[in-house]
């Protein structure tokens, strides 16, 4: 959370907690600051309390503890509709006894808007997601994807400064989805609108965000841009839960600044970085991305550790080769190589050795 | 046209039209072979649903239709007094003469057999309906039509001892088979009686007397007593009087009785004869009073739209349908109040049922599972009780009315009727229907997703307006179909409004009840039923065409 601090905010949760049963914390010391125009991906496991905060932001729950600010000011002292956010629902809640134009009219409406300006907004909203020709039409007479730009649409037509989008793209298939996750960051980014994004897919995380703030167990575990989320995770839960990881586990054996030893369960030592263990001793697991695995001795550096591994399966994959190791005890080690000319074809049951630069493989807790 | 421009229809037939229809496996157009699979399965489906068919038939549509056709036939009259009718369709009710003797003729003979079938009395309340004093008409002069007809039978009897005797006249009306067949019959007893049968010859000379003389026969014998040796009725005389009288040849006759007849038809034109005009009004003036010959006239036909006309306070005149006086209209008040008062009461249901609904919608299911038990306890008590129930909580000394005194919102000595008018039955049917009201509102806003509330929120709109834009549109069709269902049930309630509506509150099912049970007129009744069902398929056609049936919704 350096990049921003407290004073310059936009939206700000301040120690915020939520309890639904008055048993359970659903949301647990929740500290949260996003400056005016960034797009900010909660992203987390299936009952997280991802929505719980999107809810509270925008006021259909009341947080049991804590203070949430818009722009300044404490959003218990603004009714709902006052809050100026505009929402997409999981399910896009278009109103299905209005046709798709008075959906759109109908924010315009309660802002007591002239006829001519809505008309006038309502057609540039529509424009602006490409479905100028279906005003007419009832929401149940669209496809899923239609109806998805519609929320978005409507969502976006009284201009409000921030926009809460749950799940918005959840029901759609692969295709439709890539091409509006595109189209949603574009306009976001067009209109300079502050945007709060639920998701469980990490893919739409790290594609459409400014920063990506990873939900489990009522927490953030770490709020960061997504390279930096990828490649720096800052705990093991977000290296599991962020791209694909191998793990290991073992015991730190020796810090020097900032690299580490650490020895395994099974005996062999490798080096790594030490993220969150502090001394020797520590119990920690180590976390490295496939495509950072070396086999090809020639790049390694000659005082580098190496750990034997046996084939396990070979996957061409057309780009890429993926092949999986035995690996210090564990089955499911994997590496991936790009498929270029001088890249050796593996077989299963041929043995290998592998290592990698230190700063990759990060010693995280356990 | 280009390719592209055609409909898929089009297509199709544009197909068809280069390759023929499309043909199933076995040559077969396509079509028929389809139609002839799904035939098959229609077939077995009917089968299942036959028993239901059937029943649903025989005990609702049956009644239905017999009602339809009750509220329009009155063959009561014709059946009654055929002749006097087929005489009277003559006659010119304008012209501000009584009609003339051969009515009265008809009427003498007509009377003596309704009267002998006990008829007549059944026919003078009918007309009673119509004209009142009828009634008490029909049965003075059933009692003298005897009189008349035994001037004749004195007569003929005093001529010869032959026209005394029941046997005499059967022997000689009879035809060969007929009596041969009796003869059988007599002999065994256990057999059914043979149906009379004129003999051809006397049945030519002497129609009037043949026709009076079968009718005599065919009521003996629905007595179940002895054609043989029964005594004909009076007016068989008086009929023998006319043929005769009018010329018949009865020279020619043989046989049984055809000496006697000759004597009787050189006789007759000595006999003192009875003049039926002046006999009738000797019974009561009434018969010389042109309105009741209207009426009578009037009601000839085999089918009336009288009852009709009386269901919406009209009556038939010589100068077509008109209203009828003032004090005799009731029926468009009480059908403007049962409709009035429906209105009322499905009004009050969707005002109190609605906040119900909403509520139940929105607790958690265990709360809104108890609560549903309070809104269907009402179910569970018995019609009466309830209504009972409010007869004691409504009324002067009651629990509402003490309670109101208590609290000093009405004085003791001017405490609300609340019980036996249309207060009454306001408040008991507004709580009994009520159940109807919530249970389809409940069900469609259980499909009410919360998220549309949510939304409309988030655009902007203040609670009002979310609900009332957003939220209360997609209830509509629950308030369609609950109050459909209250409605329908409220035009047609008859116990509550009878038990707690006094005078003032009661219904056009309460009329209809009266006229079934007490008045027995089951034409009006049944006239003022099918105007209720016009009613209410009347006001369904126009709720379909201003909301669309499809908006009703009775569940998700
Ligand atoms: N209205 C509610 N009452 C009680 N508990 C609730 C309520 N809404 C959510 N919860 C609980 O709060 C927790 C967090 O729910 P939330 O809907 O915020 O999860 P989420 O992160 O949005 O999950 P998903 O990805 O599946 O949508 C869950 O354990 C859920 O059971
Ligand atoms: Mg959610």
């Amino acid at each position: 959370m350096a990049d921003t601090n407290g004073s310059d905010a936009f939206v700000e949760f301040d120690r915020v907690q939520k309890s639904y049963d008055g048993e359970n914390l659903v949301v647990k010391d929740l500290n949260l600051f996003m400056p005016k125009g960034e797009f900010l991906t909660m992203l987390g496991p299936s009952g997280s309390g991802k929505t719980t905060c999107l809810m509270m932001l925008a006021g259909f729950e009341t947080a049991t503890h804590g203070d949430i600010r818009l722009d300044g000011e404490s959003i218990n002292n603004i009714p709902p509709h006052k809050r100026g956010i505009g929402m997409v629902f999981q399910n896009y809640a278009l109103f299905p006894h209005m046709t798709v134009a008075e959906n759109l009219s109908f924010p315009l409406e309660v802002r007591k808007m002239g006829k001519s300006e809505r008309e006038e907004k309502v057609k540039r909203a529509l424009d602006m997601v490409q479905m100028g020709a279906f005003g007419g039409r009832r929401p149940a007479q669209l496809s899923g994807g239609q109806q998805q730009r519609i929320a978005l649409a409507r969502a976006l037509v009284f201009e409000p400064e921030l926009v809460l989008m749950d799940e918005p793209l959840g029901a759609l298939d692969k295709q439709l989805r890539e091409t509006l996750q595109f189209e949603i960051t574009k306009l976001a980014h067009d209109l300079g609108i502050t945007v709060v994004y639920v998701t469980h897919d990490q893919t739409e995380a790290l594609t459409m965000s400014d920063r990506v703030a990873v939900f489990d167990d009522g927490r953030i575990q770490q709020l960061a841009p997504p390279d930096k989320l990828y490649e720096e995770p800052e705990n093991s839960f977000v290296a599991q839960f962020i791209g694909e990881n191998n793990t290991l586990e073992g015991v730190v054996k020796e810090m020097n600044g900032d690299k580490c030893l650490v020895q395994l369960d099974g005996g062999e030592v490798i080096d790594a970085k030490p993220i969150n263990v502090s001394a020797a001793g520590d119990r920690t697991r180590v976390s490295i991305r496939p495509e950072r695995v070396e086999y090809n001795k020639d790049r390694l550096s000659p005082d580098a550790h190496t750990l034997k591994a046996e084939v396990l399966e070979f996957i061409y994959m057309g780009d890429i080769f993926r092949t999986r190791l035995k690996v210090a005890g564990a089955e499911e080690f994997v590496i991936k190589t790009r498929n270029a000319p001088d890249v050796e074809r593996l077989k299963p049951g041929q043995m290998i050795e592998i290592g990698w630069l230190p700063e990759d493989c990060r010693a995280l807790d356990a | 046209m280009t390719d592209s421009a055609m409909t898929p229809d089009e297509h199709r037939r544009a197909d068809e039209a280069a390759t023929g229809p499309m043909l199933a496996a076995d040559g077969r157009p396509l079509k028929a072979s389809l139609n002839r699979a799904l035939r098959r399965q229609k077939l077995r489906a009917m089968m299942l649903i036959a028993p239901l068919l059937i029943f649903v038939l025989v005990t609702f549509i049956a009644p239905i239709a017999d009602m339809l056709f009750r509220s329009i036939e009155n063959q009561i009259v014709s059946d009654t007094l055929p002749r006097t009718t087929t005489e009277l369709a003559e006659w010119d009710a304008n012209s501000g003469d009584i009609p003339p003797p051969e009515v009265f003729h008809a009427l003498f003979k007509d009377m003596f057999i309704a009267t002998e079938r006990k008829a007549h009395t059944r026919l003078g309340s009918r007309l009673n309906y119509e004209l009142t004093g009828v009634s008490s008409l029909f049965r003075k002069s059933g009692r003298r039509v005897d009189d008349m007809g035994e001037v004749y039978q004195d007569q003929f009897e005093d001529l010869n001892g032959f026209w005394k005797d029941g046997e005499n006249w059967s022997a000689m009306m009879g035809s060969g088979s007929w009596l041969s067949a009796m003869g059988d019959w007599n002999g065994n007893k256990d057999a059914a009686q043979p149906i009379f049968e004129a003999r051809g010859d006397i049945a030519s000379t002497l129609p009037e007397t043949t026709a009076i003389y079968s009718e005599f026969a065919s009521f003996v014998l629905s007595e179940e007593d002895n054609v043989l040796t029964e005594d004909p009725w009076a007016v068989v005389y008086a009929a023998l009087y006319d043929d005769l009288a009018n010329g018949a040849d009865v020279s020619g006759l043989s046989g049984n009785g055809a000496a006697e007849l000759q004597e009787a038809a050189a006789a007759v034109a000595a006999f003192e004869t009875v003049d039926f005009t002046a006999a009738f009004a000797d019974v009561d003036e009434d018969w010389h009073s042109i309105q009741v010959w209207e009426t009578i006239q009037t009601y000839s036909p085999n089918f009336t739209s009288g009852y009709f006309l009386n269901a919406v306070d009209m009556q038939k005149s010589p100068d077509g349908p008109e209203m009828r006086p003032e004090n005799q209209r009731l029926h468009i008040m009480l059908f403007g109040r049962t409709m009035f008062m429906s209105l009322v009461i499905t009004f009050s249901c969707i005002l109190l049922g609605y906040p119900v609904a909403w509520i139940l919608a929105n607790l958690p299911a265990r709360t809104a599972n108890l609560l549903m038990i309070l809104v269907l306890l009402p179910f569970w008590t018995s019609l009466l009780v309830r209504t009972s129930a409010w007869k004691v909580m409504l009324q002067q000394q009651g629990v509402v009315n003490d309670t109101l005194v208590w609290l000093g919102i009405v004085a003791d000595d001017s405490r609300l009727a609340l019980i036996n008018n249309q207060t009454g039955t306001i408040i008991a049917m507004t709580h009994i229907l009520l159940p109807f009201m919530i249970l389809p509102l409940y069900s469609v806003m259980k499909t009410i997703p919360p998220s549309y509330l949510r939304a409309a929120k988030s655009l902007g709109a203040t609670n009002w307006t979310a609900f009332w834009r957003v939220y209360f549109p997609q209830s509509v069709p629950g308030i369609g179909a609950g109050s459909i269902l209250v409605f329908i049930l409220a035009i047609g309630y008859y116990i509550t409004p009878e038990i707690v509506g006094g005078t003032t509150g009661t219904f056009i099912s309460n009329r209809i009840a009266y006229h079934i049970s007490s008045s027995l007129n089951w034409g009006l009744a049944a006239a003022l039923g099918a105007i209720l069902l016009a009613v209410v398929l009347g006001l369904y056609w126009a709720y379909d065409k201003i909301v669309g049936i499809d908006n009703v919704k009775l569940g998700g």
